[in-house]
């Protein structure tokens, strides 16, 4: 054992005590000047990431007082209009925990606010990754883990939301009943397997608790670890600027700034968290009562990330049919269980999706401009508004009495909105999206307008154009516009059917659906041209083909 | 430098844009939620200026008899408590055709709903207007617990658990209890205004009822513990809160954690 | 600058190469001059933001003692304003502890660290070809030690232990729960079970039972059955009574089932099972309030709007001896949401 350096002061010590067990240094070396880019959307992760610790540090809490049991007990405590009433113990746990227990209530509702967020800065995050092409290759493993966790997030609030026993969340397990039950051959079974016989039975929460509190918080937690591990061996993606290329990352080390800004955002957004438990009530628990099979409330609806299924088992018709003597509910099992399978698919699949039809097999760091994609952003912003509409269906009984409507007007526009909706949105996101590209290469073209009329000689009017400087230029040239693949005919020159073109006409079909409309970026010559015709108009004192000046201003 | 003072503005625009939305918001909240102010005591009814009362006001749908027109129900046997109930809340007389009669401030002074009851009361046997004893309200824990179990049996389905309404068919909808008064709400139990069906004695006893209406003072006359109580809606509106406000302030954290420092 | 002036120049915007020819693409034109912060160049500017990061930690050593102060002080009572005051104040402690923190750490970083913009190379994912070539011999040759390819009977039986023995972890999930057997078609209801007020379990007799009136209705020792939640899942019924001659079109089947008017409805919804429980006396609509399934009592619940596709199961009712409603047998198919057994 060498030692080269003796240390002298206690850091020191912890150091070389680290460094000589675990090669410490190597790592600190390595990693401490890594470089992350810096932009507000790279925090979105960050942030469903610390809205997940807060989510353990609030739940370990929780877990302390929560008694997952379906046994009957009776409350007596501070909350008057339960007192002496029979329920389970999950319930009267929760009650205890609110009402008797300082701080109980509080975590309660930073737990469940943070729940909230955590789902909804996943989404944003990955709207953030969708519509700047971060999924590409060499990052598809990671979108895969990705949308995984996302899933497993609706399970851990789903699962979490059932816990309390009360009223609201026993008929959403009611309401999860009759989907499961709905499924062909199987349903009945996995129902009682479930709920270990009838519904509600005395099983289901003890069971969704440790669902909720150790295997999807277990799963959370590696695949994390797998999704940050990635990042960190991948590197992280840079929007496009002048100075940043797909060989390189631009950005603030490790240590210290990059350290300083993300453990200080962790404080800010448990900060942000413990304000609104304190401030804003979450769940009211007391006010449902204990489950009973026979009450509900008026807007009984899931938290917001089960809305959408919520909302299309509203739109549905009432499709069931009977096919020798055994019952098929399309009505629960489309808006149940298929859409939402179909919609997790393509979700997952979509970077390989994408990649088959653009042929595309390089690697990409530098992130795309929405614009410069239009049928991406399209394709995504159709997919967003289809997920609102069946949110907002959801809502349709609140709907109906805060603007005075009909709830029955409501389900039926919204039952024609979510299928027209989308290809609406996609058409038109796709023209604001080569619209915004051929600004783009005007402005690059001609430059900004200044709004100082001139007037030449002849009398004519024009505005002066400032040519943009080669930084703020770069932004708006330096893509490329992605062209549809060619493939090789059908049929060689004897004939001879080519083996796959049946599956090579359909891949083309979606290359040309993905990158027929496209605007070609500015190129130098055109530059020059354009610039070279200007300079010759003047000089010849032509008024027509003067593609600098825009009148009417 | 247009490149990098645009992009400085953008965040505060981001937060000025997020504040207008909370204000505009709460604005209309305020004035969506409005109160009513309603007096509940009983005063003796007299039958004859009841009767002038009723002709100048509610003859022209009800008929000159009270006996009904094809644009509104006979009154014969509907009983004092439906009159004063739709009168004192403001529903009758109707303003115009809509699915069902809005709660508004009552045209009517006290005297006049008593007159317009005594009237109606005289025309035929029905609900009378509910004894003063089963109007106070309970304060122990018992009752207030059976009124909140039969209020989740028998009300909450429609009214929502802690009477914030609901929505029923064709814009038809069970109206928040909010500020309506345990006379008015008895009222309403007995003699089951427009959709809502009757509880009768036999269903719900004097004393339930009692307890039901101790119970739903109670939970107006408490504050909510846990804060702003988001108009006690549910779910959807912690989710409006969640996007609307909860992860608008996260990405404003996260825009000034990125931005430029001057 | 005026684009007419700058009409000869366009050779400044866009760089030649050595012949004078045009690239086909712009060129990067690399990292823009870095702007310096007023803390960089203003000692000032920066003593003021070591100010401003100190009170901020600061803050949130108040935010601490005041959370600590709070759980204490603001012990709740037996009311709900207690609670409340308790679980603000410690929200508030704790929050600005945190927020103070945070802010702080952020300012420091935004204001007084370095913040020149760093470059550092990629390095593509793929391995080198040597790398390659160097892993495929590993795997290759630790293929040809296992003699896995050599040796057939050892790999298949290996790959048919392997796809058999995750089965045991499946059958020992059999006794998750019992069996459905009939337990979906049957209820508590039987002839002569008298319905009884939900929840108390008085009771009703048909004279009780006015028009526009509507009645929560359990089977009779409900309450005192094994299992309550679960048979009320099942067994919950409402009752209403209108004019009979409401009946749009007379089922003859059903003659009987009602008593004078009265009739018993399953109060579970045939879609996913909440509870119908709201009834428009006028309209004799029945209205589910989790997916709106609207059902019409004056076509014997039939579905009229919504996702449900069957009507809710009629109770056959009668009366008993003593005037009290009772049910002439159990439901005649099952109730609540469909399931695939289910016919």
């Amino acid at each position: 054992m060498s030692q080269t350096t003796t240390p002298n002061t206690a850091a020191g010590g912890v150091a070389d005590f680290l460094d000589t067990r675990l090669g410490a240094s190597k790592a600190v070396r390595g990693l401490s000047r890594k470089l992350f880019p810096d932009h507000w959307s790279f925090m979105l992760g960050e942030i469903a990431l610390y809205s997940f610790i807060v989510l353990l540090l609030s739940g370990t809490f929780l877990t302390l007082f929560f008694v997952p049991s379906m046994g009957m007990t009776t409350y007596e405590g501070a909350y008057a209009p339960l007192n002496n009433v029979p329920m389970s113990e999950a319930y009267a746990s929760t009650l205890r925990l609110s009402f008797d227990i300082r701080g109980g209530l509080l975590m309660r509702q930073v737990h469940h606010w943070a729940a909230l967020l955590f789902i909804a800065s996943m989404t944003v995050h990955m709207f953030r990754v969708f519509f700047t092409g971060a999924f590409r290759k060499p990052r598809e493993l990671n979108w895969m883990i990705g949308s995984v966790l996302a899933l497993l997030g609706l399970g851990a609030g789903f699962s979490g939301y059932s816990l309390p026993d009360d009223l609201l969340s026993g008929n959403g397990l009611r309401i999860i009943d009759g989907v499961i039950k709905s499924i062909p051959v199987v349903g009945t079974y996995l129902s009682f397997f479930l709920f270990d016989g009838e519904f509600p039975g005395e099983s289901i929460i003890p069971r969704l608790y440790i669902v909720h509190v150790l295997l999807i918080p277990g799963l959370i937690l590696a695949l994390v670890g797998a999704h940050l591990g990635l990042v960190f061996w991948q590197k992280h993606t840079q929007y496009p600027g002048p100075g940043r290329t797909n060989q390189n990352v631009v950005g603030f080390p490790l240590l210290p700034v990059y350290a300083a800004k993300a453990g200080g955002f962790f404080f800010v957004v448990f900060g942000i968290m413990a304000l609104f438990g304190s401030f804003v009530s979450i769940n009211s628990v007391w006010n449902y009562g204990p489950y009973d099979p026979s009450p509900i409330s008026a807007g009984t609806q899931p938290d917001w990330y089960i809305l959408f299924i919520d909302g299309a088992l509203r739109l549905m018709p009432g499709w069931e049919w009977t096919v020798a003597g055994f019952t098929i509910s399309f009505n629960i099992l489309i808006p149940g269980l298929i859409l939402p399978g179909l919609m997790t698919g393509i979700l997952i699949a979509w970077p390989f999706l994408e990649s088959w039809a653009s042929g595309d097999r390089r690697e990409h760091h530098v992130l795309d401009r929405p614009r410069n994609v239009p049928v991406r952003t399209a394709a995504g912003v159709a997919a967003i508004v289809f997920y609102t509409v069946l949110a907002l269906a959801a809502t349709n009984d609140l709907l109906a009495t805060h603007l005075g409507l009909s709830i029955n007007d409501i389900t039926w526009t919204l039952r024609f909105t979510a299928i027209l909706g989308p290809p609406i949105a996609f058409w038109i996101t796709k023209r604001i999206c080569l619209g915004l590209q051929r600004h783009d290469r005007e402005l690059a073209l001609h430059g900004r307008e200044t709004g100082r009329i001139v007037r030449t000689a002849d009398g004519e009017y024009f505005e002066v154009h400032e040519p943009l400087n080669e930084y703020d230029r770069w932004l708006l040239v330096q893509h490329d516009a992605r062209r549809p693949i060619e493939l090789p005919p059908d049929v060689d020159e004897n004939g001879v059917a080519r083996p796959g073109a049946r599956k090579d006409r359909i891949r083309q079909k979606l290359s040309r659906w993905f990158y027929e409309d496209r605007i070609e970026p500015l190129t130098p010559s055109e530059l020059a041209a354009s610039h070279a015709e200007h300079e010759h108009a003047l000089e010849a004192g032509e008024g027509e083909e003067r593609p600098v000046v825009t009148t009417g201003r | 430098m247009k490149g990098l003072a645009a992009r400085r503005r953008r965040p505060l625009a981001t937060v000025v844009l997020l504040l207008m939305a909370l204000v505009v918001t709460g604005a209309a909240y305020a004035v969506a939620a409005p109160t009513f102010a309603n007096a509940s005591t009983t005063a003796a009814g007299d039958v004859q200026r009841g009767r002038d009362l009723f002709v100048a006001s509610c003859a022209s749908c009800h008929g000159a008899q009270a006996t009904g027109t094809r644009a509104a129900p006979s009154l014969v046997g509907v009983g004092a408590a439906a009159v004063d109930f739709q009168v004192s809340t403001g529903r009758m007389p109707l303003a115009n055709t809509a699915p069902q009669a809005p709660r508004k401030p009552t045209e009517f002074t006290q005297q006049d709903v008593a007159d317009l009851s005594a009237y109606v009361a005289s025309l035929g046997p029905g609900p009378a207007i509910p004894e003063d004893q089963y109007l106070n309200l309970k304060t122990d824990d018992e009752s207030l617990a059976k009124g909140a179990e039969l209020f989740r049996v028998n009300c909450a389905m429609c009214h929502n658990v802690v009477g914030a309404g609901g929505a029923l068919t064709r814009g038809k909808y069970a109206p928040p209890l909010e500020g309506v008064t345990p006379k008015q709400m008895y009222e309403a139990m007995v003699t089951g205004p427009q959709s809502m069906p009757v509880f009768n004695d036999a269903n719900l006893s004097p004393t339930d009822k009692q307890d039901v209406i101790s119970y739903l003072k109670y939970l107006e006359e408490q504050p909510s513990p846990g804060g702003f109580s988001l108009g006690s809606l549910g779910p959807v509106s912690e989710a409006l809160f969640a996007w609307a406000f909860g992860i608008v302030v996260l990405i404003g954290a996260a825009v000034w954690l990125t931005a430029k420092s001057s | 600058m005026d684009t007419r002036e700058q009409g000869g120049a366009s050779s400044e915007l866009v760089t030649r190469d050595e012949d004078g020819n045009l690239p086909d693409r712009f060129e990067n034109p690399g990292p823009p001059p870095h702007r310096y912060r007023l803390a960089d160049t203003d000692p000032k500017a920066a003593k003021n933001a070591e100010r401003q990061v100190a009170a901020l930690f600061g803050i949130s050593i108040l935010g601490t003692i005041f959370a600590i102060v709070a759980y204490f002080l603001f012990t709740p009572e037996n009311t709900f304003a207690s609670i409340k005051l308790s679980n603000t104040t410690l929200g508030l402690g704790l929050g600005l502890a945190l927020l103070g923190i945070g802010l702080g750490a952020i300012h420091w970083a935004k204001t007084l660290m370095p913040d020149h913009e760093m470059t550092e190379m990629r390095h593509p994912m793929r391995g080198t070809d040597e790398d390659r070539t160097k892993a495929l011999e590993v795997l290759e040759t630790g293929a040809a030690e296992s003699g896995i390819g050599r040796r057939p009977l050892v790999r298949n039986t290996l790959l048919g232990a392997l796809a058999l023995v995750g089965l045991p972890g499946i059958v020992l999930l059999r006794d998750l729960g019992p069996l459905p057997k009939d337990s979906l078609t049957k209820t508590l209801w039987a002839k002569g079970v008298r319905l009884t007020r939900d929840p108390d379990g008085k009771p009703i007799k048909a004279a009780d039972v006015t028009r526009g009136s509507i009645f929560h209705v359990i089977p009779q020792g409900l309450n005192e059955s094994e299992r309550p939640l679960e048979e009320k899942a099942k067994a919950a019924v409402l009752v209403i009574r209108m004019d009979p001659n409401m009946i749009q079109e007379k089922d003859p089947a059903r003659e009987g089932w009602d008593v004078d008017g009265i009739f018993a409805y399953s109060l579970i919804c045939t879609h996913v099972g909440c509870p119908v429980a709201l009834y428009e006396q006028q309209t004799h609509h029945l209205l589910c309030p989790c997916h709106q399934s609207t059902y019409d009592a004056t076509q014997y619940c039939k579905v009229i709007f919504g996702p449900a596709k069957r009507a809710l199961p009629q109770l056959p009712i009668a009366i008993d001896d003593e005037g009290y409603l009772v049910a002439q047998s159990d439901f005649k198919e099952p109730v609540g949401p469909s399931f695939w057994e289910r016919g």
